[in-house]
């Protein structure tokens, strides 16, 4: 009982420094597995209680996000980045080092509490991987001594601050600069500017330089806005998406980390812009680390009257910024789940017909959702011009493009190309090892091959994301589509049934052929399956997440075919031995009659 | 209101502003494959089974609005076998053992099985392991039929105002919940009168005791193709009469 009344004052103290608002549920349930390294069904209780919420609600939220844990975690929480090019640079090595000297399952505390060790989809960190989150903070460039050395300071309890400072440097590795990280920015130019100009002004200048969304979608910004402006309400909400989840891309971390005022500004602009008042970051959990820097950023910002009361003197010119933190799920990179996800609930597309944010939002305000990198543009945009931008790129592609790059090259890192760079122009700048492929905006990208490399980064050709992952000609690109196929069956939402179920049969089917069970019949199967999944899904999750297997039974057949048993149409998706090992274990028996020939 | 006019495989269909393409088909007597639609509560557009092609584009016929001119394939081979994969997805993900579930012939899940020709599973099973839940005295709820179309959960919240269903989990490890703390459904106030009751299309929530008072044989499928008779609206898994 006294344990319930000493949870039930944690519960209480934490919902009240969230005004009691359902909204924050998952900064509040951030709040006490901070504490507890757990959620447990009490703590669902006392919230649901504490904040007029259902137990299935509660319970729903804590068991969506996969950085939010319903049983106990160790006191040092590790997971490594599960990402293709990690794998490629010794991840699981180091990873099956790190189980074995800690004697702990993948996913288990240990028995004495210490240590829990797992996976996790891409931190951001392909660039300096191998990587893992310690308790939320990011080490680069692990190594079998770094392995060690982790394995010695959790066995003497050695708090974090007192692990090697070095190690949890985050480098920034930008390779090539242009117009958005390569000139000089002062805090409040272009506020400065977008006053100056007025709202009308500054949808005229975004219209110039032609800016269109970075998020993946590229939607006009100046039309977002507009729409979004010109929607009646008393309110109206501007949103950063900063769930930058596609494995491979971390270009959103750079600008976070060392950009921030840009982002921040370009907000504020938007803010005026649209007459909003009220702004969130939607802050990846992978990316929980710079939330303390973040904060000094707005603090500052407010302290010189860039955010908060009266920006710049201007009376009813009123913007904050709130810094909202995501826990662990790919799918919040879309808009709509991402809404769902700032009201406190499950990040899930629910909502039919879609609706459009500029009309109806975060809790159905109109809302502006914009990515990082759009954000940061607009504040160049607005102290350089629209005319500047809109010299660089293509036709229907302005402007620059950060590209993260990683995998087989020298020089991996952040690439700022204006549109319409080729494939090959970039694998050239960043020193790429004879590639055979490479992945262009993640797994739910395309996979480009070598005749394709005088394809263009652009709208008009090929969408980026961001994400460019090379592989050289010594990989096997099937281990990068088992990679990509484990991926999405981790990520899906659940919601509708070819994305929930089909990316698990995608699975098995891909697992089946890399067990050397598999027949051409199952290379039908994943085409006719990718196709319902790119046809019959309820959002985009599902609709791209059989693009990788498509693409590489189209242009990479021989991955598969090589591993197919030949002459068999149709092989049954199990080893009928193998299955029988129960039975044997149980009867005691290993004869040649308990066997089933070959 | 004046009438309007979709065509759904060259057959014109009346409907009124407003209608969802479903909702025009059901009004018309033309049968659109569905699972998690109920023409009595929102639509939510999550089982995917309705997809038909409109001008081309595949979009879910509950959650599109009718307007005029679309021109609608919906009983194609094209899509029909891509919903037959649908039927099979759904019944490798769970467990449907059919000529053991007390709701056989009087299932969804397994009249559209018939009728768009599923003659196997055909993908892997995935043989999950769900625990029954028979704490309430007049119900079973058995979550190895659960095929996540949330018509409990819906029925629940917006007719009972009881909130009694809910979901958890993500991706393939989602799954319903009950409301109450100790997850039972014994502690809640669910009862025989709740629509949440009689809304299940498959044999996941079962009425106790009344499983086998029609002989299975001259159950509703068991007569007529769900495509001639629509919806089951048996009051519990086992019953000839219709609520």
């Amino acid at each position: 009982m006294t344990d319930r009344t000493q949870l039930k004052s944690v519960v209480q103290v934490v919902a009240k420094s969230y005004h009691n608002q359902a909204t924050h549920l998952l900064q509040m349930l951030w709040q006490v597995q901070h504490k507890y390294s757990y959620i447990s069904d009490e703590m669902i209780d006392l919230f649901a209680k504490e904040l007029n919420l259902d137990y299935a609600h509660v319970q729903g939220v804590a068991e969506f996000y996969s950085f939010f844990h319903r049983t106990p975690r160790g006191e040092y929480d590790i997971y490594f980045s599960d990402n293709i090019i990690e794998h490629m640079q010794g991840k699981q090595d180091l990873l099956d080092r790190l189980l074995t000297k800690l004697k702990v399952e993948l996913g288990q505390p240990r028995s004495d509490g210490k240590v829990t060790v797992d996976n996790t989809a891409c931190i951001g960190m392909s660039d300096q991987g191998p990587a893992m989150l310690v308790n939320g903070l990011t080490i680069p460039h692990l190594t079998p001594n770094k392995i060690d050395q982790i394995v010695e300071f959790v066995e003497q309890q050695k708090p974090l601050r007192e692990w090697p400072s070095e190690w949890f440097v985050v480098k920034e590795n930008i390779q090539r600069k242009h117009i958005l990280l390569g000139e000089n920015f002062e805090p409040g130019s272009a506020i400065q500017a977008m006053l100056n100009k007025g709202s009308d002004g500054t949808l005229r200048e975004m219209e110039v330089a032609g800016l269109r969304g970075c998020g993946g979608a590229g939607f006009p910004a100046h039309k977002k806005w507009q729409l979004c402006r010109d929607t009646a309400s008393d309110e109206r909400i501007v949103i950063c998406n900063a769930d930058e989840g596609e494995p491979g891309t971390f270009k959103d971390r750079i600008l976070l980390q060392s950009y921030a005022d840009l982002m921040f500004e370009g907000m504020t602009v938007c803010a005026n812009t649209i007459g909003a008042k009220k702004g969130f970051l939607y802050l990846r959990g992978e990316y929980r680390y710079l939330q303390k820097s973040l904060e000094v950023v707005l603090t500052k910002r407010r302290e010189a009257g860039l955010l908060g009361n009266h920006i710049l003197g201007q009376k009813g010119f009123d913007f904050d910024i709130e810094i909202h933190l995501g826990a662990g799920a790919y799918i919040c990179g879309a808009e709509l789940a991402l809404i769902e996800s700032l009201e406190g609930n499950r990040g899930i597309p629910r909502k039919h017909p879609p609706p459009y944010p500029v009309n109806a939002g975060y809790l159905n305000k109109p809302t502006v959702v914009n990515n990082v990198e759009t954000f940061a543009l607009v504040a160049k945009i607005m102290v350089y011009t629209g005319k500047r931008f809109a010299a660089l790129g293509t036709e229907h592609s302005k402007g620059t493009k950060l590209i993260s790059v990683s995998g087989d090259c020298d020089r991996p890192g952040i690439y700022e190309f204006p549109f319409g760079v080729t494939v090959r122009e970039v694998l050239e700048t960043c020193g790429a090892q004879n590639p055979q492929a490479v992945q262009n905006s993640g797994p739910a990208g395309v996979c480009i091959s070598e005749e394709e490399f005088d394809r263009k980064l652009c709208f008009e050709d090929l969408n980026s994301t961001g994400s460019f992952m090379v592989f050289g000609q010594q990989r096997d690109m099937f281990d990068v589509i088992r990679n990509f196929t484990q991926f999405f069956v981790h990520e899906s939402c659940g919601f509708c049934t070819p994305c929930r179920v089909g990316t698990s049969v995608m699975k098995n089917l891909v697992d089946k052929v890399h067990s050397g069970h598999g027949t051409k019949a199952d290379l039908q199967d994943m085409e006719n399956l990718s196709h319902i999944m790119k046809t019959m899904s309820n959002c985009g999750l599902g609709l791209t997440a059989s693009n990788a297997v498509a693409d590489t039974l189209k242009k990479f057949p021989q991955i598969y075919e090589q591993r197919l048993q030949a002459e068999v149409s149709l092989a049954p998706s199990f080893d009928l031995d193998a299955a029988l090992e129960a039975a044997r274990q149980i009867t005691h028996r290993d004869d040649e009659k308990a066997h089933i020939a070959a | 209101m004046a009438q309007q006019i979709i065509t759904i495989d060259a057959q014109e269909v009346p409907f009124q502003e407003g209608q969802t393409i479903m909702d025009a088909a059901m009004s018309a007597g033309v049968y659109i494959p569905h699972l998690c639609h109920n023409p009595e509560f929102k639509p939510q557009g999550s089982c995917r089974l309705c997809t038909v092609e409109v001008n081309g584009k595949r979009m879910a016929a509950c959650t599109t609005k009718a307007i005029p001119g679309q021109e609608i394939q919906n009983n194609i081979s094209a899509l029909q076998e891509n919903r037959r994969a649908l039927i099979q997805m759904l019944f490798v993900e769970g467990n449907h053992i059919c000529p053991g579930c007390p709701k056989t012939g009087n299932c969804q899940l397994q009249a559209v099985a018939y009728y768009v020709g599923m003659l196997s599973s055909h993908y892997q099973h995935f043989y999950p392991y769900r625990e029954l839940d028979a704490s309430h005295p007049n119900y079973v709820v058995d979550f190895n039929r659960c095929i996540l179309c949330e018509l409990c959960v819906r029925a629940s919240r917006d007719v009972d105002g009881k909130n009694i269903f809910g979901i958890s989990g993500r991706g393939i490890k989602s799954h319903l919940v009950i409301n109450s703390t100790s997850g039972k459904l014994g502690d809640t106030d669910f009862n025989v009168d709740d629509r949440a009751a009689l809304v299940c299309p498959v044999g996941a929530i079962l009425r106790k005791r009344l499983r086998y008072t029609t002989p299975i044989g001259e159950r509703l499928y068991d007569q007529q193709p769900i495509n001639v008779v629509g919806d089951s609206t048996q009051p519990h898994a086992g019953a000839k009469k219709q609520w």
